[in-house]
C-alpha cells in the first residue's frame, strides 16, 4: 500500500518529477503529453458509455443485464484514467533517466476485455433472437 | 527562435480541449442521468459539475495557451482523477437504483 500513496503523491508533486535525470527535448514530454490525454479520453469515452448504457438501455430480459453493462464500463474507464495518469508519470520518468519507456500488459488486456465483452453481448442479443 | 515544425505545442494545446470537451460531454451525461430527481441524485450532480468547474480551471492556462508555457502541476492528476470520480458518481447513480 505504501507504493501506492506514493505514487499518488508522485502524481501530485512533479517537481520532484523535475528533479530526477536531466530535461530532454520538450517535444519528447510534449508526445508523453498528448498520449496521456488520448489515454484519458478513450476512458472518458468508456466512461460515456456507461452512463448512456445506465440511462439510454431499456430495462433488458436478462435481470441487471442493463446495470451490469453501465458499471463494467464505468470501472473500465475508471481503471484507464487512473492508469494514464500512472503511466505518463513512469514515461516522463524513463524519458529524463534515458531509460527504457516501461512496458505495460495493460492495452492488450484491455483490448481483450472489450473483444470478450462484445462478444459476450453478441451472444446475448442472439440468444434472444432465438429464443 | 525557429518555429517547430511539427506544431507540437499546438497540437498538445489542441489535444487538452479534445479532452476537455469529452469531460464535459461525461458531466452534461452524468447531470441527465441525475435528472431522475431524488435527493441523492442532486448530491451526485453537484458532485460532478463541482469536480468539471476545478477541472476547467486547472487545466485552463494548459489548453489556451495564456500565460507561461507550464500549466498547473496539478492537471495531469486531476484531470484523471476527475473522469474516475465522474465513473464512480455513474456506479453510484446506478447502484442506487437497484434498492
Amino acid at each position: 500500500m505504501g507504493g501506492v500513496w506514493e505514487a499518488i503523491r508522485r502524481w501530485f508533486d512533479p517537481r520532484e518529477l523535475r528533479s530526477v535525470g536531466t530535461t530532454p527535448d520538450y517535444r519528447f514530454s510534449l508526445a508523453n503529453e498528448r498520449t496521456f490525454l488520448a489515454w484519458l479520453r478513450t476512458g472518458l469515452a468508456l466512461i460515456a458509455g456507461g452512463l448512456a448504457a445506465a440511462q439510454f438501455l431499456p430495462k433488458l430480459p436478462l435481470a441487471h443485464l442493463r446495470e451490469v453493462i453501465s458499471v463494467a464500463l464505468l470501472l473500465l474507464g475508471a481503471t484507464v484514467a487512473v492508469r494514464a495518469v500512472d503511466h505518463w508519470a513512469r514515461t516522463e520518468r524513463a524519458i529524463r533517466l534515458n531509460e527504457e519507456l516501461p512496458a505495460s500488459r495493460f492495452p492488450a488486456v484491455l483490448a481483450l476485455i472489450v473483444a470478450i465483452g462484445a462478444l459476450l453481448l453478441v451472444v446475448a442479443v442472439l440468444a434472444r433472437g432465438v429464443g | 527562435m525557429t518555429r517547430d515544425p511539427g506544431l507540437q505545442p499546438e497540437r498538445t494545446r489542441l489535444a487538452w480541449r479534445r479532452t476537455l470537451l469529452a469531460l464535459t460531454g461525461v458531466t452534461v451525461l452524468e447531470i441527465r442521468l441525475a435528472l431522475a430527481g431524488h435527493a441523492f441524485d442532486a448530491v451526485l450532480a453537484g458532485l460532478a459539475v463541482t469536480a468539471w468547474l476545478a477541472t476547467l480551471l486547472v487545466d485552463w492556462r494548459r489548453a489556451t495557451g495564456a500565460g507561461p508555457r507550464r500549466g498547473h502541476r496539478w492537471s495531469f492528476p486531476l484531470t484523471a482523477l476527475a473522469a474516475a470520480g465522474m465513473a464512480l458518481l455513474g456506479v453510484l447513480h446506478v447502484l442506487r437504483g437497484l434498492r
